[in-house]
């Protein structure tokens, strides 16, 4: 019965002890019961949560909607255009832009960037994660180190980089190895460091080579905080390239903003501000993938 | 077996050489001035089972983890095999390796699959290979920890409670799985539990530890297939829960109201 009424439920319970006298026997103390229907059907048979149709299309019509919004505040002249381009001029410069080559160009240039600065930094990150990690004195030499060096601002170190590195791409890179390395390190440092000492038991009974409990045991433990710190990595290798290309920067998307600014061209700036939150998705997107393809052990995956 | 032992005192060697697996003279354990194994001497028989009795905190998984050479704080005299396994109380399983990856866990060499699929045979698991550990249950889980101990084909079987987290029915299946491949390995066991009845269905002999000591080393005479209606059993059992301090008119015994037998 599907009961959902007050009214019904109370007619139900009736019935039901019209039709079984032991329970119209019982006494009746407070008041009828009251039933629920429990939902049913809405996981699949492992339990994770069925993606509801609707879902991502809401999600498309939300944004779809603040577009509008926009176009809309555009056209009635509440947003004037030299402030914020409307949606749709920031389409046709984005053509514009795309067919003239000087996106790509700049997507190119920061692309290299960001990938190099994530090439340095992220192993090296993992491996003083992993040195830390695995050995007392690794810990005491490294952790102290890094846990003090973490709250310096990075983009307060961008004037020693230029001092040190001159002006060119190595700075850049630099900033954004270094600013890499922390959320790498902290969450995959943090990762082993709680990982459960009966394991370490398992690995001594079972007679495990030293190598053999970094493969089977220390690594795999330490992979899901390595790919948290990755997302985290992504997110600050994107700002701060943001912030070094604007600085002082002869390509990239930075200096297209840098430059539209001077001759106030909103639409180019926001054209350029679609693209570097495009990319953020596009990376983030990717090491979520990375982790539901390696981390299907996890319960509740 | 043979005995690879490397320098033993002449007592150890008069024992383990012919045909001994574990030899333990004085075995003393300490935590923070508390003595909590008094001097326990022990010997266990190739392919012997001994159960090992004891209330909760008296010390069980103390003397397991000195003979599974994990605890170096103990003194005393101490030779167990080389090979030797564990099965702890929770099934230990990685829960980043699959099933058959647990099973051959430490194993090396090109037939580590196969034997870890026909240890998974044994244990009645087969086909479960590529299953995560998060999905086994209570009692498939500690299957899969106990064929990873035998795919070691060890000479010591150390089991430290391996059914207590295991409902009733699960456990008796587990008693006759164990009884079976006890028989097939014939390894020598050290059966660590709190529970009278389970010790006296699986074990040849049955010590009990009181106070840090061995207080009680007994065969089990009876007769196969052991039912607990057997007024041996029976016999045996209140002495070993009178050597426990746990007085049957009041308190009751364990599972005497358990009305499934091993068969
Ligand atoms: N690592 C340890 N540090 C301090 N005390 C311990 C430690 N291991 C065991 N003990 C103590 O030793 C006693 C016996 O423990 P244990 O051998 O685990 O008992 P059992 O397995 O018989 O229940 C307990 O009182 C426990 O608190
Ligand atoms: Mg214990």
């Amino acid at each position: 019965m599907t009961v959902v009424d007050t009214d019904r439920i109370v007619v139900a319970a009736t019935r039901s002890a019209e039709l079984n006298p032991d329970i119209a026997a019982l006494p009746l103390t407070g008041a009828a019961p009251v039933f629920v229907k429990l939902p049913s059907g809405v996981t699949d048979e492992l339990g994770g949560h069925r993606a509801r149709p609707g879902r991502g299309r809401q999600r498309l019509i939300g944004v779809a909607l603040l577009f509008v919004l926009w176009e809309a505040a555009s056209l009635l002249g509440w947003i004037k255009p030299q402030d914020l381009a409307p949606p749709t001029a920031v389409v046709t410069t984005g053509a514009h832009l795309l067919s003239n080559g000087a996106l790509l160009t700049a997507l190119w240039a920061s692309l290299q960037r960001v990938f190099w600065g994530l090439f340095v930094g992220v192993p090296l990150g993992a491996l003083l994660a992993l040195a830390a990690g695995l050995s007392r004195t690794g810990e005491n030499l490294i952790d102290g180190n890094v846990q003090m060096l973490r709250f310096v601002p990075i983009i307060g170190l961008e004037s020693l980089f230029v001092l040190w590195l001159g002006v060119g791409e190595t700075a850049k890179i630099a900033m954004i190895t270094l600013g890499v390395m922390f959320p790498i390190y902290v969450n995959t440092y943090a990762a082993i460091r709680s990982l459960d000492p009966r394991f370490g038991e398992l690995a001594d009974v079972l007679g495990l080579s030293q190598w053999a409990r970094i493969r089977r045991i220390v690594l795999p433990a330490a992979l899901p905080g390595f790919l948290v710190g990755l997302r985290m990595a992504m997110a600050v290798a994107w700002l701060l390239l943001v912030f070094a290309e604007q600085i002082n920067a002869s390509s990239g998307l930075g200096y297209l903003i840098v430059q539209a600014q001077t001759f106030f061209q909103s639409n180019v700036i926001v054209v350029c501000l679609v693209c570097y939150a495009v990319l953020g998705l596009l990376t983030d997107s990717l090491v979520r993938f990375i982790e539901r393809v390696t981390l299907r052990w996890q319960p509740g995956r | 077996m043979s005995v690879g032992i490397v320098t033993a005192t002449e007592p150890a060697m008069e024992f383990l050489a012919p045909s001994g697996a574990v030899w333990v003279r004085d075995l003393r354990r300490s935590f923070a001035d508390r003595e909590i194994v008094r001097g326990v001497d022990l010997r266990i028989a190739p392919g012997e089972f001994v159960a090992l009795l004891g209330r909760s905190g008296s010390g069980k998984t103390t003397i397991l983890r000195a003979l599974a050479g994990l605890d170096g704080g103990v003194t005393g005299e101490l030779y167990v095999p080389e090979r030797r396994s564990v099965v702890f109380q929770d099934p230990r399983l990685l829960p980043w390796a699959d099933v058959l990856g647990n099973v051959i866990l430490g194993t090396q060499g090109s037939a580590a699959a196969a034997r870890g699929a026909e240890a998974l045979d044994e244990v009645g698991l087969a086909g479960h290979e590529s299953d995560w550990p998060k999905t086994l249950s209570g009692g498939e889980a500690q299957r899969v920890a106990l064929a990873r101990a035998l795919v070691r084909e060890p000479h010591l079987l150390l089991l430290d409670e391996p059914f207590g987290a295991l409902d009733a029915l699960t456990r008796i299946r587990m008693h006759s799985l164990v009884v079976k491949l006890c028989e097939r390995h014939h390894p020598a066991v050290l059966f660590v539990t709190h529970d009278v009845d389970e010790a006296i269905l699986l074990a040849d002999r049955v010590l009990v530890l009181s106070e840090g000591q061995i207080s009680l080393d007994t065969a089990v005479e009876v007769a196969q297939p052991r039912l607990r209606s057997d007024h041996q059993f029976s016999a045996l059992r209140s002495t070993l829960l009178a050597e426990l301090g746990v007085d049957e008119s009041t308190e009751g015994s364990t599972h005497t109201g358990d009305p499934i037998q091993i068969q």
